[in-house]
């Protein structure tokens, strides 16, 4: 059977052909495709690879800045606390400062009133001395004008001294 | 479904309008014509010719000359045309219709014997294979010039297509099959699958560029199996040749007859051998199937309109059936030749296991 035998024309040219493809395809086609996939391979590789380390840091970081704003809102708390805290405290003081300052003023003032009533008191003593004395002066002038009255009233007076002396 | 029903009663009314203009036109000048021999058609049309035989019209043969490029021992170097071989004889050389070399271009040496001169023509197969040569390095390398953009992308359309199609055998047969250095043989491989597949695929298309029956031609997968038969022995390892030669089984399997080394030695012969008539045998079937059902309408002409007119139905709808199963083994032939070359190659590319 003529089917059953290779021909040597035709594997000449079969070779041929089939050289030349393998050549141009094996050098130019095929390598070049198959490097661009399996670099585009690698590529969406790692960028799946890059996203999920992405989303992976999203959720840190969101985790973190509601950690942070958790503990903001503890702090805010505490601020608030310690400074009303402190305000009442500065308030108290104050009043206290206040009651300590007025007291100590009114204290001052009741002194002062005190020493001045004194004062006036003393004035008017002594106004009331001199006073007197004048009209004791003026009385004693009219009244010892004679000699009887002034012996009189020299005896009054001796006896007095005697009296508060014993 | 309704659509598909119309339009295979059109289809037929078509034929059998068509066919029986032509049984009756034919059935009276052809009262002596000899009956259609269904053997010689489908030889003549599965084998090599050196013209590319389109059709005949009106009794005058519509077809390509080929160049026919002969060495004669006698002679020397001649090329002409293959037109000229159907009006003399040139050189000496001609076309036996009958005897050994049935339809292959002989001379006649001093004793008057017919003998064959080297034959280089650039016969219908050999034209067929150098066009889908050209076709395939012109596909792949379009294909390859869109990825030289370095930009990376995912491909669409043709492009996108090829891609699955290469990276599938990249990938789930090369890779596995021929093992750690898939990459020196990878080219070549994938080279090999498109260039079979392609021809495979040329050879269903009934017109011109196509129709040729390449990788059934005994030649072809000859050579393929040649070339994976060199690529398996000369990059076989160390050990490959140890496991052939001396393999591991009991020393009175090799010594003094050396019985395992022999079947071994058989194997590696068989392995191709196997590679080359699978392909032949599948291609060589399936133009085979096509061309009995196609002449199936021309035997039944002479049974009578209602028969010849049911054939011819059965004849086109199981040709449409034989030709979508052609696609399929066209692919499929393809895609074993290349897994099995892989494995072969692979199976030469074996590591030492004894020191594990």
């Amino acid at each position: 059977m003529s089917l059953l035998l290779p021909e040597t024309g035709l594997l000449f040219w079969m070779l041929l052909t089939f050289g030349i493809v393998v050549f141009v395809l094996a050098k130019f086609g095929f390598p070049i495709i198959v490097k661009m996939v399996e670099e585009r391979k690698q590529y969406i590789d790692e960028s799946l690879l890059v996203a999920q380390q992405a989303h992976d840091e999203l959720q840190n970081v969101k985790a973190e800045s509601e950690e942070i704003v958790k503990n903001a809102r503890i702090e805010q708390v505490r601020l608030i606390n310690e400074s009303s805290n402190a305000r009442n405290a500065m308030i108290q003081d104050a009043k206290d400062k206040a009651t300590l300052e007025a007291r100590k003023i009114i204290e001052d003032a009741r002194l002062q009133i005190q020493e001045e009533k004194m004062e006036a008191i003393r004035d008017i003593r002594r106004q009331v001395a001199e006073l007197s004395v004048e009209i004791a002066e003026k009385v004693l002038r009219e009244k010892l004008d004679n000699k009887n009255e002034q012996m009189d009233m020299i005896n009054r007076l001796i006896d007095e001294i005697n009296i508060s002396k014993s | 479904m309704k659509y598909l029903y119309k339009i295979l009663i059109l289809l037929a009314f078509a034929l059998l309008s068509s066919n029986s203009i032509f049984a009756v036109e034919s059935s009276q000048p052809n009262d002596k014509a000899k009956p259609l021999n269904v053997r010689d058609f489908i030889l003549e049309h599965i084998a090599d010719s050196y013209e590319w035989h389109i059709t005949t019209f009106n009794d005058k043969q519509i077809a390509i000359p080929l160049p026919v490029i002969v060495h004669s021992s006698i002679t020397g170097w001649h090329v002409f045309l293959s037109s000229e071989l159907h009006q003399q004889h040139p050189y000496g050389l001609f076309i036996p219709s009958d005897g050994k070399f049935k339809g292959k271009i002989v001379e006649k040496d001093a004793s008057g014997v017919e003998v064959r001169p080297l034959d280089l023509s650039v016969t219908k197969v050999a034209l067929s294979l150098i066009i889908s040569g050209i076709l395939l390095i012109i596909i792949i390398m379009s294909v390859a010039k869109s990825y030289r953009n370095g930009v990376y992308e995912s491909k669409k359309g043709f492009v996108g297509f090829m891609e699955l199609l290469i990276m599938n055998i990249h990938d789930d047969v090369i890779k596995p099959a021929v093992g750690e250095k898939y990459r020196h043989f990878a080219p070549y491989l994938l080279t090999l699958f498109f260039f079979v597949f392609v021809n495979n695929l040329l050879g269903l298309i009934p017109l011109f560029p196509g129709g040729a029956n390449v990788t059934g031609n005994i030649a072809i997968t000859f050579g393929l199996a040649v070339i994976t038969f060199l690529l398996v022995n000369v990059f076989g390892t160390k050990e490959y040749w140890r496991e052939i030669l001396w393999p591991d089984v009991p020393l009175w399997l090799k010594v003094p007859v050396p019985l395992m080394p022999l079947i071994e030695l058989v194997g590696i012969f068989s392995k191709p051998f196997a590679l080359m008539i699978r392909l032949f045998a599948n291609m060589l079937a399936g133009h085979s199937i096509v061309l009995g059902l196609t002449s199936l309408i021309f035997v039944t002409v002479s049974m009578g309109v209602a028969m010849n007119t049911s054939m011819t139905i059965v004849s086109v709808l199981f040709s449409v059936f034989i030709g979508f199963v052609e696609i399929l083994v066209a692919y499929i032939q393809a895609y074993i030749f290349v897994m099995l070359s892989a494995v072969f190659i692979g199976l030469a590319q074996v590591k030492s296991h004894h020191n594990q």
